[in-house]
């Protein structure tokens, strides 16, 4: 892959003429996907992908060109130049762009991990036994990821990665359901099935008859898995500075009125773990640690280049769309062996569901209760609960509602394949809120 | 396009059928946004999805090796695949699950692409965004257009061969006004519903200004609107909050392979059992839901599915009784549920699944004037901006961008950060009043997001202003 991501910029930036500015940003996968029902194979096939986006700069005026790339160089190369042909001509038609972001000789980066994945081939007799008797749902995704960057300036970075991921759902007769996700990048058979024969008994615990709770206020710990879908929503209409800028975001408060978080919240951008690449789209490095909420209190937001430029800025090497690639949320004091009696009575909740916005600028976020959440009673977990949704600002629980963060934290993988694989992950504990509002 | 048929002849692999199915798509989108360019980016994918029946078991392989070799070594290694599938297959399948087809289908447009230039493009994207930007109080104004053109063509070893073409068109416009920690953002049918299988005939300069001036005003109207208030009461809907409401309590609860169990791990299940389908009263009497690939103009309209069946028109829910579910070949055989053409993939990357394509309301007898004047007090609410519902499909909540209280029969006065609830089933149930002909209006999303691996497809909704009694509705903070 890396060879035609070469070969086709060389062509590329040979080609141009003077005040010509290219940037060139590369997607690749080499996936295997295997869709599981009921411990049977529903789907599987494989997916060999890649594509290149071309940006052409000329007299403050851009476009740009995405297109899929072949094995073919030859092709390639044909497309490449028919593509920077077009691209010439329109941009000649364009207003010129204020805010455009040029590109920079910073640097080149190399960062290649090849690692020791399951073949293909050898994959459906190593995961399907371990799950044969239990109604296991999921979907293994493996196999070879690749980004790439370069400017005609002169930036060259490349990231090359293997990894795999089972992301399942474990359903008992009563339809309660226990998540599991077992990821990594080296295979490991005996790891792998005793994750499963933990599934297994955790699912046990799901087949007392699920209680209906009311709605109203409840103490709830909620585990490091709900807790990283409750960040993920700061990537959108979160703490992206043009979503502050333009009136879109629920942090626009701690902006303007000075709003606090718990001091017990702290979140940081931290590249430290190497499983994303730091460089973005534009071929920018990012800091390796970015602290964004410190203690509660709003230190930095995602600044793009593109936003830097927009509203006088410094830039911090966001992603254009400035959400969080690699977040971190601080841990706390509590043990895992706290959690039943700090709560003593109230809720725990293991994920959340379809989460959105229902009112942005309040930090208002409306979802759902899903797989094994319990109801606690005096310290002890007593059922499994039905389903309920609840709606309540991220000010209230991570706010004043914040009452402990987990001591342990773990690593949540990023595993959606909406285009492609996903390479982001993030780190975060639980946590414990005293009052959390369930509404049906 | 290339020569399909080469390839599919130059396969050698001992398999019980082979499908090829190749997809060129070209998503051009430019955006202006506060009087700047933000984009003018086009995006070319093209490849071949190759997918073979070994052993009863379906395998695929996506492929942007258009060569003989490489599509003939991805048909290769999907047949291994299948092989070593078979043993554990959800359903063993014969070559009936993919029935040949010959035929061909193309959007109505009398403009293509090119007719309109991106100078052009962006001139009239600028201009829409002073009409968004009445006021200093607008912070943000953006107005997008999305132009999709997409290609398709199936072949089999069984004898189908189906050529698509596509032309799709997306436009948005888009105004948040701020005073303060007070936001409000009013856009241009909400959710990028805006979008059809439709030529650039569609860009009316005058209408699209008119329509920036409007959202522009509302958007501003919002920030001295009264909060919605809290309460049980009556409910009108317009067809751009419908859109949401069909697709998300109707459309995905429907789909058969969702309630055969496929997406336990990701969208959910569902409140349906496959013996529901003929016997559940989804929603009052009044209620008649059509799968309907065949309308000029909507936004998933097709002539056949991705598995190579024809589409048809074919009613879902007649009078509230759930008739048929949103299943394709492959569903149909597993569940023995009578189905429709839906099994459809986002691109030539992924495998077809059961998908919704437009699912519409069909029209009542009811003015717009009928169905206000008919409410003593209740709220009327346009353009969804939240939604979120459970993995059952039965507990939901979504919220819209502009409401009107509505007291004897009138609009009193517009209402901000309008939100209600309920529960699919008793929320349909309570379905009292369908608007007619002259209230109908159509919509679709391009960003419905299902499957594993992940797919986002176009989906269409059509529906008439509609009147729900007994709904809980609220506001924000």
């Amino acid at each position: 892959m890396r060879d035609l991501f070469n070969k086709c910029t060389e062509n590329l930036f040979n080609s141009l003429t003077d005040g010509e500015i290219l940037k060139v940003t590369f997607y690749g996968e080499d996936s295997q996907f295997i869709r599981i029902n009921n411990a049977k194979i529903r789907q599987s096939g494989y997916v060999e992908d890649a594509d290149i986006t071309v940006t052409l700069i000329k007299d403050s005026k851009t476009c740009s060109r995405t297109f899929t790339i072949t094995n073919n160089k030859e092709d390639n190369q044909n497309i490449s130049l028919n593509v920077l042909n077009e691209m010439r001509s329109e941009v000649r038609q364009l207003p010129k762009d204020k805010y455009i972001v040029e590109p920079q000789k910073t640097g080149s980066t190399e960062d290649v991990s090849h690692c020791d994945l399951l073949p293909h081939d050898e994959v459906i007799d190593a995961l399907l036994p371990v799950m044969q008797g239990v109604d296991l749902v999921g979907i293994w995704a493996s196999g070879r990821m690749y980004r790439g960057s370069a400017n005609s300036l002169g930036l060259n970075h490349w990231f090359e990665t293997d990894s795999y991921s089972l992301d399942y759902s474990l359903v008992t007769p009563n339809h309660q359901m226990v998540k599991g996700t077992f990821s990594g990048r080296e295979w490991n058979q005996k790891k792998y099935e005793d994750y499963i024969n933990n599934s297994k008994k955790k699912s046990e615990l799901l087949n007392r008859k699920p209680v209906k709770v009311s709605p109203g206020e409840y103490r709830v710990w909620f585990e490091p898995a709900a807790v990283s879908d409750f960040i993920g929503m700061f990537s959108w209409n979160g703490l992206s500075e043009a979503s502050i800028q333009q009136g879109c975001s629920g942090f626009g408060k701690m902006r303007s009125s000075n709003e606090l978080l718990s001091p017990k919240f702290t979140l940081v951008e931290d590249f430290g773990s190497g499983l994303v690449p730091r460089f973005n789209s534009e071929g920018e490095v990012a800091p390796e640690s970015l602290v964004l909420i410190n203690d509660g209190k709003l230190k930095n937001t995602m600044v793009s280049s593109r936003t830097a430029a927009e509203y006088g800025l410094n830039s911090n090497m966001a992603e254009n769309g400035e959400y969080l690639r690699s977040p971190r949320m601080e841990k706390g004091t509590l043990s895992h062996q706290e959690v039943l009696t700090s709560v003593d009575n109230g809720l725990f909740i293991s994920n959340v569901h379809y989460l959105n916005w229902s009112d942005n600028p309040s930090g208002r976020i409306t979802g759902l209760t899903r797989y094994a959440c319990f109801q606690i009673e005096n310290g002890e977990i007593t059922s499994p609960i039905q389903t309920m949704r609840f709606d309540d600002t991220f000010y209230r629980f991570f706010g004043n509602e914040l009452e402990a963060v987990g001591k342990n934290s773990y690593m949540i993988p990023d595993v959606s394949t909406y285009f492609r694989r996903s390479m982001g992950v993030m780190d975060c504990p639980g946590i414990l809120v005293n009052s959390f509002t369930l509404t049906l | 396009m290339i020569d399909l048929n080469s390839k599919l002849s130059a396969i050698d692999v001992p398999v019980e059928w082979v499908g090829l199915r190749e997809v060129c798509e070209t998503t051009t989108t430019r955006m202006i946004r506060d009087g700047n360019p933000e984009y003018n980016d086009s995006s070319t994918t093209h490849g071949v999805m190759v997918e073979v029946l070994k052993n009863g078991q379906i395998a695929y392989y996506g492929t942007k090796n258009l060569s003989a070799k490489g599509i003939s070594d991805a048909a290769k290694k999907a047949a291994k695949l299948a092989e070593l599938s078979a043993p554990y297959a959800a359903h063993r399948f014969d070559s009936d699950v993919r029935p040949p087809y010959d035929g061909n289908y193309r959007s109505p447009y009398k403009k293509d692409r090119k007719s309109i230039d991106a100078g052009e493009l962006n001139e009239l994207l600028l201009k829409c965004n002073r009409e968004l930007k009445i006021s200093d109080k607008i912070v943000s104004a953006s107005s997008l257009c999305v132009i999709v053109e997409s290609d398709h063509h199936f072949i089999s070893s069984n004898g189908s061969d189906i050529s698509q073409e596509f032309l799709l068109l997306e436009f948005d416009l888009r105004a948040t006004a701020q005073d303060g920690n007070n936001m409000q953002t009013r856009t241009f049918g909400g959710m990028r519903g805006n979008c059809f299988q439709i030529g650039l005939e569609y860009f009316d300069e005058l209408e699209m200004l008119a329509h920036a001036n409007r959202i522009g005003e509302q958007a501003l109207e919002l920030l001295t609107a009264e909060e919605c208030p809290n309460e049980s009461t009556d409910l009108i809907l317009a067809s751009d909050q419908m859109m949401l409401q069909i697709h998300e309590s109707i459309g995905h609860a429907i789909e058969v392979d969702r309630i055969l169990g496929d997406e336990r791990n990701y969208a959910g299940w569902s409140f349906v059992n496959l013996e529901d389908f003929g016997t559940l009263r989804y929603g009052s009497s009044i209620m008649n839901v059509t799968f309907d690939p065949t309308v000029s103009n909507q936004f998933a309209s097709y002539g056949y599915d991705d598995g190579g069946l024809k589409a048809d028109k074919q009613f879902l829910i007649k009078d509230g009784i759930l008739v048929r579910g949103l299943g394709g070949m492959e569903s149909q055989i597993r569940s023995g549920v009578p189905g429709v053409a839906n099994f459809r993939a986002s691109s030539w990357n992924r495998a077809p699944i059961d998908r919704m394509a437009n699912i519409n309301l069909e029209p009542g007898d009811c003015t717009f004037d009928e169905l206000v004047g008919s409410v003593e007090r209740g709220v009327y609410m346009e353009s969804n901006r939240s939604w979120s519902i459970d993995d059952y499909r039965n507990k939901f909540q979504f919220g819209c961008e502009y409401a009107k209280l509505i007291e004897n029969g009138k609009f009193t006065q517009t209402l901000k950060n309008p939100n209600y609830r309920g529960i699919s089933n008793s929320f349909w149930n309570n379905l009292k009043k369908v608007g007619d002909k002259s209230t109908f209006g159509v919509y679709g999303t391009p960003n419905c997001g299902k499957g594993e691996p992940n797919q986002v497809i176009r989906v269409g909704h059509a529906s008439p202003v509609c009147l729900f009694n007994n709904v809980d509705i609220f506001g924000g903070a």
